[in-house]
């Protein structure tokens, strides 16, 4: 059984086709890339799976269950957690409590333990902080200590990235949907960042679906890789296959491939 | 290690309030089909079962007295159609309701007193309306058109680019500080219109619509403003360029457009019609207080949200409907089903129709047309 | 010299005229506003010093000043030179003033030759003594331009003057109009503690400071403000940044201190300021209701008086003898458990169809529902039951066995609000560190982020909203059992404005700042109905919330009394600027650049 299987999945924009017959499913612990040219349609896909877009057509299948229609506050708490492709964080709200906050839909404490100071509610806090420790310190020393309660708009953009994905680890779910994690990063962080995508999976047994447009990271780290142009999947497979694919090359560069 | 713990919880507490809705439209739109039934039976017996529970005592509506209702609708929609023309533009524009639009109506409808009492008293009134009225018209256009720039500039502009409640708030302020600064200037007091003279004033029969000389005047002179309007925003440079800064303020100004100037061009064009709406509503009124402004103001905005916030024709057709609803409905829906009193709930009915567009087509009737950012 | 400092004036008379004749302008026409508008002549009526100078005359003195300093303020960019404050500036000030002194005379003359007092209520002889100072045209018109030109010149010249000394100059004059304007409160409490003494000596008999203790008080505040430089702003600094059990220990030191000041103090209060302490309870029970729903949820609701009035009928239908159609006449405590109960349906209610709407929508939705809501009260349709117009009269007061609760014994009702404004605190404050607080913070910032980290965003608006409804129902029925009655003219949109300016000039979201917003509002300048302290007022109260709430939105959104968090959220660049240009301050990256994140900056494709 796949964690995640799509079927013909279709999504129109007033008569533009941002994805159509699209179909994809992704095994528990693997790590498969999507990458494409501009335009895509890679983010609409992500928005699909993650409910914040209704398809108009197909269907999607998180562990054999429908999840089209859902809110997106239900896929998330089903087990499917994102990172936006232009960080999102909660720019006034610490470090700490950004991951805290990811955890509410693991928690369950409501005003009656908040206004009684309850034992579950106490116990439940102290979980949630530690929780989130646990999650941050997987990217070392940069996000905890006293940086802990520092705003979130005040990071560098190469932590700000790192604690957008540290807030969807938080949400503890088991597909993790990474959108450009490591845009806009030098060659250094790129390399750390790709060896914790692969921690990820190791590590917390996360399966993951990634886009990305350096081709390196795909490499290192991909399991397979989907080809998305203008809405339509060209190529599926591992990265060499579908590196050397005709129809990709020209997805990208747009001139038709020569043979010798 | 990651749970998986799926949360029932939270996925009931969104069907429950999404079922809660649906029973609040069946309810509201039973309510309204049987209270249209009521009518529609009294009108042909007036002594059905139905009205003798709910409504003894009943006589249905004459043809007359509905086409009355009618033209009261009509005209008075007309006022909260030039009103929400201000709502929408600038809601087209820079995207928050521009709370104290009603008071710029206000300042025109009470420009239009003091000028048209000082009219009265030196006899031009009477001898020569018509350049009164002229004269009173581009003086309340003046200081509503005044006041809409002022504001803009003085509390709008610059909080060009905080989070979207900051200006709302700040409207509120201004709201209230023009009503209560009119106030003081003028003392509370409900001050009176002179009455108009009576060769124009008298009932009219216009296509078997009776019809008094003020309602016509004010739809005539409604119907001029809102050809007025469309002439510039279609067809005048300075309305086009209003319409491409209320699709993307950073490409039109890209395109060489002055930005600040549209925007304050919006405001002034808002203020003006609302300008003339306050002459029209004292002139069919007659009296005007400092509160004036509040109601109409809100009921306006309900217009152009009912018509399609920041689409221009919708807020006109948004503001007759909801005009013409608020003299019909309380007659022929609320007092079938034997509410008594109904004229004291006409307020209400607008509110209510407020709700009902938002639960059953928020867009309104004819579609919002809102800037790219704005879309929300 | 730097290229990147502004260009020095050559001279003194070197000026921007278009600027200072603005300003000038400017100043001619708030002074002609505030005359026509009535205020200094409505507010003559009190002393500030006895004999020389009246509120009247203050407010208008003030004008000029403000403005003076207005115009010749700089703006300062962090790194580039700034031009020193010199003549140049003083000139300005001078120039402004002398304008609007002159439009001033203007008004005079205008006074004197036409009657406008058909449309201008307050264009009088009696302004007309009050401009001229009852010393006839050619002095008065003299004596004000020259007047407000010096007072333009003093407002510029406190750019010029050394920091401490306008620190000096500010401490006197706020201490002294404070101490003026609160005779009332002043008189009262140490009547209480018996030193009737020190207040006939410092106040004159027919109200204001004498002259001499003007000069006493003067002094002593002059002296105790160089004293005390910087040491108030170095205590709050190290308040703030005290970390857990010595912040525990220092919090909970301050709290005690508030406690036994509220607990104790009202024993020593006369009725008039029991009363007047009360009604700010109620107003702040209110507040801080509304707190919870706009402050930390976001949710702009400006229907907020419906709960208010839900609770107050609640009640009194449940314990009043006289309610029309079904009269339990249960005993306070237990109405006040169905209180909660339809406060929480009528949350629901209003909430569900909002919830989900965009936030200027939510606000004119939520107005139209108190509307209705207050309509529904006054109709005939539903008099049968809730009295229409009429309301329900003769509600008794609390039994509480072993004292009553009425309205005739106001420091019986302080107590009541008391309780409840303590409730209603101990709720924000816990629910603001849990997890539906964090939930709400979230959906302010971005709730379609917010739903993507898994927060049913409907649920927890909701709740906000529930909360928000029980306590200013708790409010409404603390009212109607003091009151004694209930009429739905009680329940104005009105309400439901003035405590959002409470609100946000306070400060929003924090419950300090609510508390001393309150206060200072509420308290002195009054409520929608109940005049405060300063009584004259009354008529201006509106006018001068609506101006403060425009004013705060402009300078200062995060209110009086802010909570570091929201001061940091409202002034992104300048903490992220101060932090760059401090260096050393731990917490930011020092090897990469830190961008400013501002709310709202998502969405958009950049593929």
């Amino acid at each position: 059984m796949s964690l995640l299987e799509i079927k013909d999945l279709k999504i129109t924009f007033g008569g533009l086709d941002a994805l159509s017959g699209l179909n994809f499913h992704i095994d528990e612990g693997e790590i498969v890339s999507v990458i494409g040219p501009n335009g895509a349609g890679k983010t609409t896909f992500f928005n699909a799976i993650s409910g914040l877009v209704t398809p108009t057509e197909g269907d999607i299948l998180f562990e054999d269950e429908s999840i089209v229609g859902l809110d997106p506050s239900t896929v998330t708490s089903l087990g499917i957690a994102r990172t936006f492709q232009n960080v999102r964080l909660f720019p006034n709200m610490t470090i700490l409590e950004n991951v805290m906050v990811a955890q509410h839909c693991r928690t369950s404490q409501l005003i009656y333990g908040a206004l009684l100071q309850t034992k579950a509610f106490k116990r439940e806090e102290r979980e949630i902080r530690e929780r989130a420790i646990e999650v941050l310190e997987f990217f070392g020393h940069r996000l905890v200590g006293y940086r802990m309660d520092q705003p979130a708009f005040a990071l560098s953009y190469a932590n700000r990235r790192r604690l957008e994905i540290a807030r969807a680890m938080a949400t503890q779910p088991r597909l993790l949907l990474l959108d450009e994690p490591v845009a806009g990063m030098n060659p250094i962080e790129t390399a750390e960042l790709t060896a914790l995508v692969g921690r990820l999976r190791t590590e917390w047994g996360f399966t993951i679906i990634m886009i990305e447009h350096d081709m390196k990271v795909v490499r290192d780290v991909s399991d397979r890789v989907v080809v998305l142009d203008h809405g339509v999947p060209i190529a599926q497979g591992s990265y060499d296959e579908v590196s050397t694919n005709p129809d990709v090359v020209e997805a990208y560069l747009g001139r038709p491939v020569e043979a010798n | 290690m990651p749970t998986h713990a799926i949360t029932t919880k939270s996925a009931r507490r969104l069907v429950s309030v999404d079922r809660f809705l649906t029973f609040i439209r069946v309810f509201l739109v039973s309510v309204i089909v049987i209270g249209l039934l009521a009518f529609i039976w009294q009108q042909f017996d007036a002594d059905n079962p139905f009205a003798q529970w709910r409504n003894p005592g009943a006589r249905g509506l004459t043809g007359d007295q509905f086409k009355g209702l009618l033209i009261s609708g009509l005209s008075q929609g007309s006022m909260y159609g030039l009103i929400a023309l201000g709502y929408s533009m600038v809601y087209g524009v820079l995207g928050f309701i521009n709370f104290a639009h009603g008071e710029v109506f206000m300042v025109g409808a009470m420009t239009g007193f003091i000028a048209s009492d000082k009219f009265q008293a030196n006899g031009m009134w009477e001898s020569n309306f018509l350049l009164c009225l002229v004269l009173i018209i581009v003086m309340a256009v003046f200081f509503s058109t005044f006041t809409a720039v002022v504001m803009e500039r003085v509390a709008y502009r610059p909080l060009r680019n905080s989070p979207r409640l900051i200006p709302l708030i700040t409207s509120i302020g201004v709201s209230f500080f023009i009503q209560n600064f009119v106030l003081g200037l003028f003392g509370p007091s409900t001050k009176s219109y002179p009455r108009l003279p009576e060769w124009l004033a008298k009932q009219r029969s216009i296509l078997t619509f009776e019809i008094a000389g003020t309602r016509l005047l004010v739809l005539v002179v409604a119907a001029a403003s809102m050809a007025g309007l469309w002439y510039i925003v279609e067809r005048t440079k300075t309305g086009k360029a209003m319409r491409a800064v209320a699709e993307d303020k950073e490409i039109a100004s890209l395109m060489g457009i002055d930005v600040n100037r549209t925007i304050v061009t919006t405001f002034a064009v808002g203020g003006a019609m609302a300008g003339v709406g306050g002459i029209l509503w004292g002139l069919m009124f007659r009296s005007v207080t400092h509160m004036t402004g509040f109601l109409p103001g809100v009921k306006a905005f309900t217009a152009a949200v009912v018509g399609g916030i920041g689409n221009l024709g919708g807020a006109m057709a948004g503001g007759i409907s909801l005009g013409s609803a608020e003299s019909i409905a309380p007659l022929v829906i609320l007092e079938p089903l034997g509410v008594p009193g109904v004229s004291q709930l006409k307020d209400a009915v607008a509110f209510t129709v407020l709700v009902l567009v938002l639960l059953f087509k928020p867009s309104g009737l004819f579609g919002e047309r809102l800037s790219s950012e704005d879309r929300a | 010299m730097s290229t990147l400092a502004a260009p020095m004036p050559s001279s003194a008379l070197d000026q921007d005229w278009r600027k200072v004749l603005r300003w000038g302008f400017i100043c001619g026409g708030t002074l002609i506003a505030l005359c026509l508008v009535g205020m200094p002549v409505e507010l003559d009526r009190r002393e500030i010093i006895e004999r020389y100078l009246s509120l009247g005359y203050l407010s208008v003195v003030l004008v000029p000043i403000v403005i003076g300093w207005v115009s010749a303020s700089q703006i300062v960019l962090e790194g580039f030179e700034s031009r020193k404050q010199g003549l140049f500036d003083l000139v300005t000030g001078l120039v402004v003033g002398v304008i609007g002194g002159g439009l001033l005379s203007l008004l005079m003359v205008a006074l004197d030759s036409w009657n406008l007092r058909d449309p201008l209520v307050n264009w009088s002889p009696k302004l007309f003594r009050f401009l001229t100072y009852e010393n006839g045209m050619g002095f008065g018109a003299g004596a004000w331009i020259v007047t407000c030109g010096v007072l333009g010149l003093v407002g510029a010249s406190l750019h010029v003057v050394p920091r401490i000394a306008r620190r000096i100059v500010a401490i006197v004059i706020i201490g002294l109009l404070s101490l003026s304007v609160l005779e009332a409160a002043v008189s009262d409490v140490s009547e209480g503690f018996g030193l009737e003494w020190l207040t006939d000596l410092i106040y004159a008999k027919k109200g204001g400071l004498t002259l001499t203790s003007t000069f006493v008080v003067g002094a002593v505040m002059a002296v105790v403000a160089a004293v005390t430089d910087g040491r108030v702003k170095a205590a709050t600094n190290r308040y703030r940044d005290m970390e857990g059990v010595e912040r525990q220990k220092a919090s909970m030191i301050l709290f005690a201190v508030v406690a036994v000041l509220c607990i104790v103090l009202p024993m020593f209060l006369g009725k008039i300021m029991n009363e007047l302490l009360a009604n700010v309870g109620l107003f702040l029970l209110l507040a801080l209701g509304l707190n919870i729903v706009v402050g930390l949820a976001g949710l702009l609701d400006l229907g907020y008086v419906a709960f208010f009035a839900v609770g107050g009928y609640t009640t009194a239908v449940l314990t009043s003898p006289n309610s029309p159609w079904f009269a339990p006449e249960l005993h306070f405590g237990f109405s006040l458990v169905f209180v909660v109960i339809f406060a929480i349906i009528v949350g629901l209610v209003i909430g569900a169809p909002v919830i989900r709407m965009r936030g200027d929508y939510l606000a004119i939705v939520t107005l139209g529902f108190g509307e209705i809501i207050r309509l529904l009260f006054l109709s005939d349709w539903l008099g049968p039951y809730f009295g229409g117009a009429q309301g329900i009269t003769n509600v008794p007061g609390v039994d509480l066995g072993f004292a009553t609760v009425k309205g005739t014994d106001p420091r019986s009702v302080f107590y009541l609000v008391l309780f409840f404004s303590v409730i209603a605190i101990y709720v924000s404050w816990r629910l603001q560190a849990s997890r539906l607080g964090r939930a709400w913070m979230a959906i302010r910032e971005d709730e379609q982020v917010a739903e993507a980290m898994g927060i049913n965003t409907v649920s927890a608006k909701l709740m906000a909203f529930v909360v928000g409804a029980v306590l200013a129902a708790f409010s409404g029925a603390v009212l109607v059992a003091k009151v004694g009655s209930v009429f739905p003219t009680s329940f104005m949109i009105l309400i439901s404005i003035i405590i959002l300016v409470v609100v946000i000039v306070g400060g929003m979201g924090n419950i300090a700042g609510v508390m001393v917003g309150s206060f200072v509002l509420i308290g002195v300048l009054g409520g929608p109905k109940q005049p405060g302290l300063l009584q004259e007022f009354q008529n201006f109260k509106l006018l001068i919330y609506g101006m403060l709430l425009v004013f705060m939105m402009l300078k200062r959104p995060e209110g009086l009394v802010p909570s570091a968090r929201r001061s940091r959220e409202l002034h992104q660049e300048e903490f992220l600027q101060d932090a760059w240009l401090r260096g050393d301050k731990p917490g930011i990256d020092e090897d990469e650049d830190a961008a400013p994140l501002l709310v709202g900056d998502g969405g958009g494709e950049e593929e």
